[in-house]
């Protein structure tokens, strides 16, 4: 028995506005493939009574947070909300997977969620000259967990400095004084945790006087952008940073690169924030490149399954990866490179190539890789 | 020789709607002390044909002048007390009301404090009473026609039911054709009737109607006047021209919902995915479906209704039987193919709707329960992606066709019509009819009407419907040949004004200018409504409204000070212990 106040979670999540129209489950990539079914979880919880029984629902940790649901919902209920909130009950009852439990325990201990430790994380730079952001800057470079330890992604955060130097930005970064952001804390329903962070973060920018924030991934960006109090600091991805430098023609190629590209609109940059156009915009500012779109793209995109804690998760069905699937859809467009710009869709979709042995056909890179080859 | 208040008061038990909470028998003792009363009773309704006699008789035999009656709100029965005094003789301005009802025994508990208030409430009508003026009623003629924009299956009713009449119509179109949706619709429910076969005798009878002036491609670009008196500036092409009218009947219709807006279905991307409107288009030409017979047809019901996210909240009425026609049009023409429709709740509210249903259903038409969520490409047909929620399952449909159903919005430019006319819209963004209720196809302008799609979603029989109630009660004053002006209007007291034309800035009747040879403000007063918006504009004090003077407003505040005076306190507790006390 894992019960919660059903009647208190109606009201907080104003469930009573829902009429059972399934768009959040039609529309949602894990229900086709397991138990999830935001829908019927709603109308479980709405009947109930005083208390619902969550125990043995292990689907709710299926959920990537991709947000179709709730950007579907014609009654602006929102679902993905109410899963993130009852995993919260698991958490609080210390009932998760030890892979969450490890993330959780590494990000209180060293401020990543990859038990990585906290004096490595400025070592991403490598020979690159960047100020850091004591020594004062127009832009605060958030460069994130992923990006500053994983071999793969620090090429992205290293390509992001020299194209953002290469147009003019004046940035720094923290270096090992860099902190999770704590949008997966928050997603895999660590409230305490990730309200502590908050905290701390929103201490460290106000005495370092940030006002201009840009960051390498999506989640970061959403978390600072959605989930931090407002404080007045203008927070951007990286790509409407280098679309603003484009529209100004201070973004600058003397080399191109011809190739057929299409672009995976990330969860976080597209359904959760309507960032739609900038990441495409520095794609066809390019020289060479030609951008082609799968079918499903923009608001339709297919969720990579990397999202809402589920980098450290498989989910009750791992068989199936929507990653797979996607990067099936991107061959489909004869595209030579599957363009991202998110650390999450990258590694997700790079291991779908090598899992469908596509590799000869296919690369997944970032928009900010891309980009430098043209530099 | 000096006007001396008479003043008789009447305080209304409304059956106990009053009297349970309030001691209306103290009231009235009360009411006797007031300053410039000569007579105060309490009376179970006063609205009866008694309770007026009682009024009647002390106006002819006690020579009572002013009238305050204490009881339920003036929106009921105002208009009654000010016959019953003008019957006998008084001027209809010279009655005031106390509400203690809707202001004090509906929303109080019964007891002294309740009482003490409905006290208060009669003693300030009192006063505002012994400062009440005659107003001269004024009567005004009403130009014998009616001015229709719109060209709309409503807006030819219109015309055509005031032509009838015998009175003058102008149907102003802005279009080069007339008939407006109802000329794109195939056929229409519930009876699968061409709606050409219906529609273009309506064109034809208002086109060759001897009174009915019929001006397509032309729009109205300026509304002047009141009513009984509207100037209207049409403009068709490089012609420009003014004509007069009574009253205007507003029928500009709607849109259909952009389904682009959703691009979750791939409407303009995939040609698989069409909506109802392009279905009526194909299905006239007599083709629905290019390329042999479609196997699959999935209709997608509330596509832009009942949606939040688009802010269109509302139901738009006529999707689930358009889809219910269309669902059958295909089963006749392709009795092959395999027709499910996607729908929230089917909403089969007219009448013969639900057979309509029914047979849609006998027809073979599988009705799936769940709303989609998406549409995707999948080889040359679409997959639509719904979760089944009677089943509880996710599903994917493959379809060659799938028909989206679009609801109604209102026009781009309803903004600058209701600017133009100066109507309020309501939350959904259509035109506001000025009782949901009891006066539906008017607006809050007198003289201003609104039939069919402009006001709210609707099928064609309910937009006629609307449209022949418009022309009725348009043709009200149209056949009175004169109308009542409100008498409670603004007026400037030229010695302290200005004419700085702030006011005339606030006016929502454009019923103040600058008189040209004074330098003052003037008011006119047919087209002003006695709102006092401008009287409160006023930098200088200069404008008072009728029936709302400083004066008896001050009264009226003044006199709840002296109550709390304790002078006046003493009075009240001398004379009813028990309720203060």
């Amino acid at each position: 028995m894992l019960q919660i106040d059903s009647r208190q979670f109606v009201k907080e999540h104003g469930l009573f506005a829902c009429i059972q129209c399934g768009k959040c489950t039609g529309g949602c990539p894990m229900a086709m493939k397991t138990q999830l079914n935001p829908r019927n979880l709603i109308y479980r919880i709405l009947v109930a009574g005083n208390g619902f029984d969550i125990e043995g629902r292990e689907e709710l940790w299926d959920c990537t947070t991709c947000a179709t649901c709730y950007s579907r919902c014609p009654k602006l209920v929102n679902p993905m909300e109410a899963v993130i909130a009852l995993r919260s009950a698991f958490v609080e009852k210390g009932r998760v997977h030890p892979n969450v439990k490890t993330a959780l325990e590494s990000t209180f201990r060293q401020g990543n969620p990859l038990t990585m430790p906290r004096e490595d994380r400025g070592l991403w730079v490598g020979d690159l000259q960047v100020k850091n952001i004591s020594e004062g800057a127009e832009y605060l470079f958030y460069v994130g967990c992923t990006p500053s330890y994983d071999p793969r992604v620090q090429k992205v955060a290293r390509a992001i400095v020299q194209l953002m130097q290469g147009s003019g930005v004046d940035l720094g970064v923290m270096g090992s004084d860099e902190n999770c952001c704590g949008s997966e804390i928050r997603r895999l329903g660590e409230q305490g945790l990730f309200e502590m962070m908050v905290e701390e973060n929103r201490e460290t920018f106000k005495s370092l006087a940030i006002h201009h924030i840009f960051t390498v991934s999506p989640h970061c960006f959403n978390a600072f952008k959605n989930d931090y109090p407002k404080n007045g600091m203008q927070v951007q991805h990286y790509t409407q940073v280098l679309a603003d430098k484009a529209g100004r023609g201070e973004l600058k190629f003397s080399g191109g690169v011809d190739k057929t590209v299409t672009y995976h609109d990330p969860c976080y940059l597209g359904k959760h924030n309507g960032i739609f156009d900038d990441p495409r915009t520095v794609l066809k500012t390019i020289p060479g490149v030609k951008l082609v779109e799968m079918d499903r793209s923009r608001e339709k995109s297919l969720c990579c399954e990397g999202g809402g804690g589920r980098m450290w998760m498989e989910g009750t069905n791992p068989g199936t990866r929507l990653a797979q699937q996607r990067v099936q859809e991107a061959l489909d467009t004869g595209a030579e490179i599957l363009a991202t710009a998110c650390p999450f869709c990258l590694l997700t979709l790079d291991e779908a190539v090598k899992h469908l042995n596509a590799q000869d056909r296919i690369q997944v890179m970032d928009i900010a890789e891309i980009a430098v080859q043209a530099l | 020789m000096t006007f001396t208040p008479r003043v008789g008061v009447y305080i209304c038990h409304c059956g106990i709607n009053i009297a349970a909470t309030v001691d209306v028998a103290a009231v009235a003792e009360f009411a006797a002390l007031l300053p410039g009363v000569v007579t105060s009773q309490a009376y179970t309704y006063m609205c009866s044909d008694p309770g007026q006699a009682l009024i009647k008789k002390d106006i002819l035999e006690l020579g009572v002048n002013r009238v305050v009656v204490a009881s339920c709100s003036p929106r009921l029965h105002e208009p009654t007390f000010r016959a019953t005094i003008a019957e006998v003789g008084l001027n209809p301005y010279c009655f005031e009301m106390a509400n203690i009802r809707e202001q004090c025994s509906w929303v109080h508990p019964a007891g002294a404090a309740s009482t003490l208030k409905a006290m208060q409430l009669v003693a300030s009508a009192v006063a505002k009473a012994t400062h009440l003026e005659p107003l001269e009623v004024r009567q005004v003629p009403v130009i014998p026609a009616g001015l229709v924009i719109g060209g709309g299956i409503a807006g030819l009713q219109a015309a055509l039911d005031i032509g009838d009449a015998g009175f003058q119509a102008i149907l102003v179109e802005r279009s080069a054709q007339l008939g407006g949706h109802a000329s794109l619709i195939h056929r229409t429910f519930p009876t699968n009737e061409p709606v050409q076969d219906f529609l273009n005798p309506l064109i034809e009878r208002v086109i060759n109607h001897p009174r009915v002036t019929v001006m397509t491609s032309a729009e109205v670009t300026d509304v002047g006047g009141y009513v009984g008196n509207f100037r209207i500036q049409i403009s068709q092409g490089e012609l420009s021209k003014e004509v007069k009218v009574g009253v205007i009947v507003v029928a500009t219709g709607y849109e259909t919902f952009d389904a682009r807006l959703k691009p979750e279905f791939g409407y303009g991307k995939y040609p698989q995915v069409i909506t109802t409107l392009d279905f009526e288009r194909l299905a006239a030409a007599g083709f629905i479906f290019e390329g042999g017979a479609p196997k699959q047809v999935a209709f997608i019901q509330c596509v832009g209704s009942r949606d939040q996210v688009l802010g269109n909240p509302y139901c738009s009425r006529i999707c689930c039987m358009v889809t219910a026609k269309q669902a059958q049009l295909v089963r006749q023409q392709f009795p092959e193919a395999q027709v499910n429709v996607f729908y929230m709740d089917v909403r089969a509210y007219g009448k013969h709707f639900e057979d309509y249903y029914d047979r849609t259903r006998e027809d073979g038409v599988l009705y799936r329960r769940g709303n989609p969520a998406e549409i995707i490409r999948r080889g040359d047909r679409v997959v639509v992606r719904a979760e089944d929620t009677l089943l509880g399952e996710p599903i994917e449909v493959e379809a060659d066709l799938v028909v989206l159903a679009v609801g109604m919005v209102p026009r781009a430019d309803t903004e600058a019509v209701a600017g133009l006319l100066k109507l309020a819209r309501s939350g959904d963004g259509f035109f506001m009819e000025a009782h949901p209720k009891l006066r539906p196809v008017e607006t809050a302008m007198a003289g201003v009407f609104l039939a069919g799609g402009c006001q709210g979603p609707k099928d064609m029989s309910e937009a006629v419907t609307q449209a022949r109630a418009a022309a009725s009660a348009a043709m009200i004053p149209l056949m009175r040949g004169q109308v009542t002006v409100e008498a409670a209007t603004s007026f400037v007291d030229e010695e302290l004004c200005a004419g700085c034309g702030q006011c005339a800035q606030v006016c929502a009747f454009s019923a103040l200018e600058l008189h040209p040879v004074r330098g003052v403000m003037a008011v006119n007063p047919v087209l002003c409504q006695g709102c006092g918006a401008c009287a409160t504009a006023c930098p200088s004090g200069a404008i008072n409204v009728h029936h709302f003077t400083f004066e008896q407003v001050m009264a009226q505040i003044d006199v709840l000070s002296e109550i709390d005076d304790r002078l006046f306190l003493k009075q009240v507790t001398e004379a009813l212990p028990v309720i203060v006390g």
